[in-house]
């Protein structure tokens, strides 16, 4: 079988020099947001749980498929009892 | 690897916090209005002692530092003091609902924009500036909890007694 073509050293090196440059330039466009700007976030639509009793459902359908208590938090072991 | 980790460190610079304004430094400037359109600026009011609030109607704990404030600035504004609130949201309806359900007897001015916010360093909201007489920061608070108001009441004493 014909081996593939090996891509010259000198065009992986400016390959990875872009790929860095593009990342760099990405990042460039990262802004902080400022402690008074988060108002949005305090909105009542916002919150990721909204409604008790449809988080409360939501919970045990994910309890019962994965097979664990709590199996939404992180940590502890426990009995897998349903 | 060394030039990767050079770069990096490039990126993360800007990232840097800044040097805030902290307890001891002169006061930075402050010139805003207030909803009835009167022209507030900090350096008329040297000589008093300025208790500064940056609030916004969504901070809950704002909502809870409303009544606190206005006893304050009753109690003591025979003394010389001066309570000031920066409100910091972007619809000025929002800051007057609040004051509608909450209202403030103490002098609120508006800075929908936050540049004071920016040049105060504000790092969480509410945070609160005391300025001494002489124009210098004696403590910077952030939040507002209730078992604190008897502490910060205290240094508002200190600060009014003082003459620095």
């Amino acid at each position: 079988m014909k081996p593939t073509v090996a891509k010259g050293r000198s065009s992986m090196r400016w390959r990875q020099v872009t790929e860095l440059a593009l990342l760099l330039l990405a990042l460039a466009g990262c802004a902080p947001v400022e402690p008074w700007q988060k108002g949005h976030l305090a909105q009542p639509g916002m919150a990721l749980d909204r409604d008790p009793l449809e988080r409360q459902m939501s919970t045990h359908v994910f309890e019962s498929k994965e097979g664990a208590r709590a199996g939404d938090t992180a940590g502890g072991g426990g009995c897998g009892c349903n | 690897m060394n030039r990767l980790l050079i770069l990096l460190a490039l990126i993360a610079l800007p990232a840097a916090p800044a040097l805030a304004a902290g307890v001891g430094d002169t006061a930075p400037a402050l010139a805003l209005t207030t909803p009835a359109g009167e022209k507030i600026n900090l350096t008329e009011h040297h000589g008093q002692v300025v208790y500064l609030d940056f609030w916004a109607s969504w901070c809950t704990p704002c909502r809870k530092s409303f009544p606190w404030m206005n006893s304050m600035q009753e109690k003591y504004r025979a003394q010389g003091l001066l309570i000031l609130a920066v409100n910091l949201d972007e619809a000025r309806a929002d800051a007057e609902r609040f004051l509608a359900e909450t209202p403030a007897s103490f002098t609120v001015v508006l800075d929908p924009k936050g540049e004071s916010a920016r040049s105060w360093k504000v790092k969480g909201m509410p945070t609160s500036y005391l300025i001494g007489r002489q124009g210098r920061l004696l403590a910077i608070h952030t939040g507002f909890r209730d078992h604190e108001a008897d502490s910060r009441e205290r240094q508002i004493v200190d600060a009014l007694a003082a003459s620095h």
